[in-house]
Parts: structure tokens; C-alpha cells; sequence
């Protein structure tokens, strides 16, 4: 019997050996934004490239910086830009930032007898995110929303509780239209919110809002395209009311294009352009410049050059806006600098 | 002939000689279950080494003021635990002031007043309670604690009591008040268990001689055979106020994680814990991390303070001539 034992332990053995040298391994971590459709990616580039299996942790963006700062990983994602002080960290390798796809944040609210889509100006949206307007059925809000009754409601904020590159485009956006969050609050992905009840996750913020009677919250596009959720629309910088959708995402990075700087490290809020939904934002894959192993480098260049052309494909099928083509014009050149 | 009896030296207790005596069983089973009790010591020790380690950038930032800022900005990089503190006794508290009566209350009914049979159904029951894991006490929360906070108990509340600034205020549903509740639902099952478990252990003696001595059922029950088993009791309400200090998943749900203090019970509100696990894996900065680390020290020094002042109660309350 132990004689059994052994020999199967020792196939067992054996085989995880076998299957794991057939495949070259990268191990990436980052964004959880983005996880579902680099998911779907590393899947289908590796029936084309069967040699090349890359393993995505969705840790966070937050944790996908760490890892590649201490370089357990090989490549990383984020839904925000390195600062400054994150990219010092690093002395052997610049880090290249690669956008991978846009998404987009709408603002969701549940208010009793409002079953019409809101209109919300830039001013309105702060004012209720500082705290100053109180009441539905504030001039702010009543003002673009004419049919619509408003209740002499509390207004009940709901934003997220844990840190989120969705907190971050949102708190972005609102630092760029509002001097005054930029003073008071400012932006990243954890932030010290003036008022409001705070909830873990999309689905939690979703969930919230769904259960408090007038309440409002803010979720990523394609999780309430896939919830099914009403959301409200905004007025971009052109003055036109726009309603989030693929179209309107990458038509605001569209109008950011010409400006974008060399690194990719941009925020696309608040973009020019008539049709340019004005909460949008890229989501990045980190790939440092300098590789050693020869193997893992083209294995990394071979997957940027078909990301952004066969890849690309893909994101209409799960809501993610696809990257407008000078942008991939531009990215196309940037895999050169990996050496 | 018999040889002439020989007592022998008392056994040297040197090093040497261990060894030797190493190759009895009683030796090794002693060095074994040595071993395993000084990993509890060592593993504590570890932890408690490694939080101070890594908390180092923000103690040194920030040093003791970290303990009463309320500011909690990962934008400016400024950290305090002061509202974290304040909501994680606050909820652990108002868990105890419901939980304890109640639990105590079942506990005595449980064990002197009810029937056998079903005395034993229900302390089933009240076990199996006791073992749902935590994140099923949160979903029940958000969907029946929280509407019904919201609509039925909130409401209530502030027409009753709104003047007083515990109750003011509007009620959301989730808040401080509600995080206490479904921890005193959470903690009420280990009182239960554990107090019915030291009431039963009262020797019958107690209970006869105070009827004996003209004492109705009540008056035995609790003048005799309580103070009796207070140990086991206050036992079983330190322990579970342990498990709400700590607890997570079911608080971040219900509590509305508002790092900001609020004198009314039905605003929100943040726990120690709740803001561990809702920050950690996106904190982005040493001092940010740094600080949340920290957080989890002063839970710590918190947990023992409250265990140290456990020890003391014990103390103070079983002077000499009281069962030990």
C-alpha cells in the first residue's frame, strides 16, 4: 500500500513539473478595474502563443505598485498614474505606462417618484459631494432638471470605503471642476470625504444606494451597464449634456489624444469635445523599460503589439471602451523602449 | 544473603543527566508539550515585534498624538486613530449592554428554570449559533438589520428620545447602532454557552441550602448559585467582548465606515477593524501602510488593556474566603 503511496506522489510530482516547463511564466498584479478583460486576454493570446502564460493577481492598484516594486512581479496595472514619488522608487528601470482600455464612472442615485434620467452640472455634482447642497430639490439640481419633481429630500452620499481607482477618476474629475474640493479634499484613491456613508466595492456602493432612499453614489460604467442600473448624465466641458457610454469614453480620450504626453501619464477628465463624457479615465499596464531575461522581454513586447491591435477587439463584448487609434499609434512606438 | 538496602541520591538535576533521563517517555512527552505551549508565547511575542517594526514611520511621524488625532487624510498623508477608537468601543460597548443582560438572562433560564429537554434543544441550537461564520451575520444584517433600522427602529428612536444627542439625528439605517446590534446577535450565543456552562457547574449544595433556608426559587437562583459561577460568567463576557473588538466583516458592512466621530448612535461611524480590511491592499505610500499597521497595534494594546482590567475584576472580586 505505501508502495502505492509513493509512486503516485512521485508521478504527481512529476507531472506539475512537466506542465510547468512547457509554459513560460510571467506573473503580473495590478488593477481590479481592468481584470476581467485581461483575463479574457492572457487566455486568448495564449491559444495564439502557446508557449507565453501570464498569471494576473486583481490585488489592487495600490498592491500591483508594490509588487513591481519589490519586483515580484513582472509587470504591473493601475487604474491611476504613478506619482512622482512612486516612480522615484525605482532606480534600475523606468516605468513605462502602457493604457490598456477606458472606463468610465456614472453617478447612480435612487430617489423616490425620480424615474426620469438627471441631469447634473459639474457645480451641482460637487456641491453635493462637499456637503453644500443638502436637499433634492436644491436650485443647483432643479435648475437642469425642469420636468422633474424633486423631493424636499435629505440627500444621502454614498461613496467607497475602500481605496479604488474608481475613487480616484471620481475625486479627479471633482478636483478639476471644484477649487474648492481640490483644496478641501484633493484626489486619489482614498480620500477624506466632507460627508457621506462609505461602502466596500462597485456592488457594495451599488447596493447601498439601491436600499437608501434618496441617496446618491458613483460606479464604474460597465458595472452599471451590467447591473442594469439608471444613471445620470453629465455636462461636459463643451456644455452639452452627455449620457456615459463606449461612444462617449472614447470620445473623451479621443479628444484628449492630441495633448497626451509622451509617458501616457494623463487624466482624460473633463475632455474636450462635443460628445466627450466628461468622467472617463485610462486604465495602464506598468512595464518597466529594462528586462533581463531576453525570453520574458519578447514574450512581454509580443503581448503589447497584440493587446493593442488583436486585443483591443475584445472590449466591446465586456463593456470596456476600446483605446482610440492614435493613442495605439503612439503605444505602438513606446514598446520600443523596452530593452 | 540480601544485599544491604541503599537509598539513593536524590537525581541531579544537571544538564547531563536530562539527557539521560531524555530516553524515558515522561522526559520527551514533558519537552513536547513544552515546546507547543512556548509557541503560543513565541508566535505572540512575533507578532507583537513585527507591528512594532513596521509601524515604526508613522510612530515616529506622528508619536503619541497618533493616539487623540481625529483626521484621517490618505491624500495629505495625515493619520489618526482617535475616531477609529472611538467607534470600535463604542459598538463593542452597546454589544455588551444588550448582549449581557439577555445572555445572562437565557443562561439562568437555561440551566435552572427550563425543563431538560428543550433546555438541551436550545443550547443546540444556541451552539450552532455560535459557529456561522461572521460574513453571513453581515449579508443578515444588510438585508433585514439595516431596512429595519432605517423604517422601524430609527424612526422610533428619535420620536422617543431624539432630544436626547445619543438618538439625535436621521437615522440611515446603517450606523454605530446597528454594528452594535448584530455584534450583540454575533456575542450573545458565547455568553449564553459559556455562563450556562458555569451555572451548571455550581454544586447543588448551594442551590439546597439557600432554599433550605427559606429562600424562593428566584432568590436561590440568584443570590447562591450566580455569584457562584460569576468567574465563568465574566469569562464568557470578556471573551466575547474580545470577538466584537476584532470583528470585521459583519461591522464594515453595517456601520457606514465614516472616519469621523459622531455623538449620536444612529450616524455612522469606523472600527479599528473595519478600516484594516477595507484599506489595506490599495494603500499606496509607506506612511499610509505604515499607519494602518499601527492601528492594528493600538487594537492590540487595547485587547490587553481590557483583558488586564478583566484580571484585576477577577481579583477584586474574589476576595479571601470566596471560591477561587
Amino acid at each position: 500500500m505505501r508502495k502505492i503511496w509513493i509512486a503516485s506522489l512521485a508521478a504527481l510530482g512529476l507531472a506539475t513539473f512537466a506542465g510547468s516547463a512547457a509554459a513560460a511564466n510571467l506573473n503580473a498584479a495590478g488593477a481590479t478595474f481592468p481584470a476581467p478583460i485581461y483575463q479574457k486576454w492572457f487566455e486568448e493570446f495564449k491559444n495564439s502563443h502557446p508557449s507565453i502564460q501570464v498569471n494576473y493577481q486583481a490585488i489592487g492598484s495600490g498592491g500591483g505598485i508594490r509588487q513591481l516594486t519589490v519586483g515580484t512581479v513582472d509587470f504591473g496595472a493601475s487604474d491611476m498614474p504613478m506619482t512622482h514619488e512612486q516612480l522615484s522608487q525605482f532606480s534600475k528601470f523606468k516605468v513605462l505606462h502602457f493604457p490598456t482600455v477606458l472606463g468610465g464612472v456614472v453617478p447612480t442615485y435612487n430617489i423616490r417618484g425620480v424615474t426620469q434620467g438627471l441631469k447634473f452640472t459639474p457645480d451641482a455634482l460637487a456641491g453635493i459631494y462637499l456637503g453644500e447642497i443638502t436637499k433634492w430639490n436644491d436650485g443647483r439640481i432643479a435648475k437642469e432638471n425642469p420636468g422633474v419633481r424633486l423631493p424636499n429630500a435629505d440627500i444621502t452620499v454614498v461613496h467607497r470605503s475602500d481605496g479604488s481607482g474608481t475613487t480616484f477618476v471620481w475625486t479627479d474629475y471633482l478636483s478639476k471642476i471644484s477649487s474648492q474640493w481640490k483644496n478641501k479634499v484633493g484626489a486619489n484613491t482614498s480620500v477624506n470625504w466632507p460627508v457621506g456613508l462609505g461602502s466596500k466595492g462597485n456592488d457594495g456602493v451599488a447596493g447601498l444606494v439601491k436600499q437608501t432612499p434618496n441617496s446618491i453614489g458613483y460606479v464604474e460604467l460597465i458595472y452599471a451597464v451590467q447591473q442594469k442600473m439608471g444613471y445620470g448624465s453629465m455636462r461636459n466641458s463643451a456644455g452639452a449634456f452627455v449620457k456615459a457610454d463606449l461612444e462617449t469614453v472614447t470620445a473623451a480620450a479621443a479628444g484628449a489624444a492630441s495633448n497626451i504626453p509622451a509617458d501616457f501619464r494623463v487624466s482624460i477628465t473633463d475632455a474636450p469635445g462635443k460628445n466627450a463624457y466628461p468622467i472617463a479615465t485610462f486604465t495602464w499596464m506598468l512595464i518597466p523599460s529594462k528586462i533581463q531575461d531576453a525570453s520574458k522581454r519578447n514574450d512581454i513586447k509580443t503581448f503589447l503589439k497584440w493587446m493593442l491591435t488583436t486585443g483591443q477587439k475584445d472590449c466591446a463584448a465586456l463593456s470596456y471602451a476600446p483605446l482610440p487609434r492614435e493613442v495605439v499609434a503612439k503605444e505602438l512606438k513606446q514598446i520600443d523602449e523596452i530593452q | 544473603m540480601a544485599a544491604p538496602a541503599t537509598i539513593s541520591a536524590p537525581p541531579n538535576r544537571g544538564a547531563q543527566s536530562f539527557l539521560k533521563r531524555l530516553r524515558g517517555g515522561d522526559e520527551v512527552a514533558h519537552l513536547i508539550v513544552l515546546v507547543f505551549a512556548a509557541a503560543v508565547f513565541i508566535v505572540t511575542i512575533l507578532l507583537v515585534w513585527e507591528l512594532w517594526r513596521t509601524s515604526q514611520l508613522s510612530r515616529h511621524q506622528f508619536g503619541l498624538s497618533f493616539l487623540w488625532t481625529s483626521i484621517w487624510d490618505p491624500n495629505s498623508d495625515i493619520y489618526g486613530a482617535l475616531p477609529f477608537i472611538y467607534g470600535t468601543i463604542v459598538t463593542s460597548t452597546v454589544a455588551l449592554l444588550i448582549a449581557v443582560p439577555l445572555g445572562v438572562g437565557a443562561a439562568i433560564f437555561l440551566s435552572e428554570m427550563a425543563p431538560p429537554a428543550s433546555s438541551n434543544v436550545f443550547t443546540f441550537l444556541v451552539e450552532l449559533l455560535a459557529a456561522v461564520p461572521s460574513v453571513i451575520f453581515g449579508l443578515l444584517a444588510i438585508f433585514t438589520l439595516v431596512p429595519l433600522m432605517r423604517n422601524v427602529i430609527g424612526p422610533a428612536l428619535s420620536k422617543s428620545f431624539g432630544f436626547l444627542p445619543i438618538f439625535k439625528g436621521p437615522s440611515y439605517g446603517v450606523g454605530v447602532l446597528t454594528a452594535g446590534l448584530i455584534l450583540a446577535i454575533m456575542t450573545f450565543p458565547y455568553i449564553i454557552s459559556i455562563s450556562r456552562e458555569a451555572l451548571l457547574s455550581v454544586p447543588r449544595e448551594q442551590r439546597e441550602a439557600a432554599l433550605a433556608l427559606g429562600a424562593t426559587k428566584w432568590e436561590a437562583t440568584w443570590d447562591a448559585v450566580v455569584p457562584w459561577a460569576r468567574l465563568g460568567i465574566l469569562g464568557s463576557i470578556f471573551l466575547s467582548l474580545a470577538r466584537a473588538l476584532g470583528e470585521t466583516m459583519a461591522v464594515t458592512m453595517v456601520i457606514g465606515n465614516d472616519p469621523k466621530i459622531h455623538a449620536s448612535l444612529l450616524a455612522s461611524g469606523y472600527t479599528i477593524a473595519a478600516v484594516i480590511a477595507n484599506e489595506f491592499t490599495e494603500a499606496t505610500g509607506d506612511l499610509y501602510l505604515s499607519s494602518l499597521i499601527e492601528l492594528g497595534l493600538v487594537l492590540f494594546l487595547i485587547t490587553i488593556v481590557i483583558n488586564g482590567l478583566a484580571r484585576l475584576l477577577i481579583v477584586a472580586t474574589t476576595g479571601p474566603g470566596t471560591k477561587k
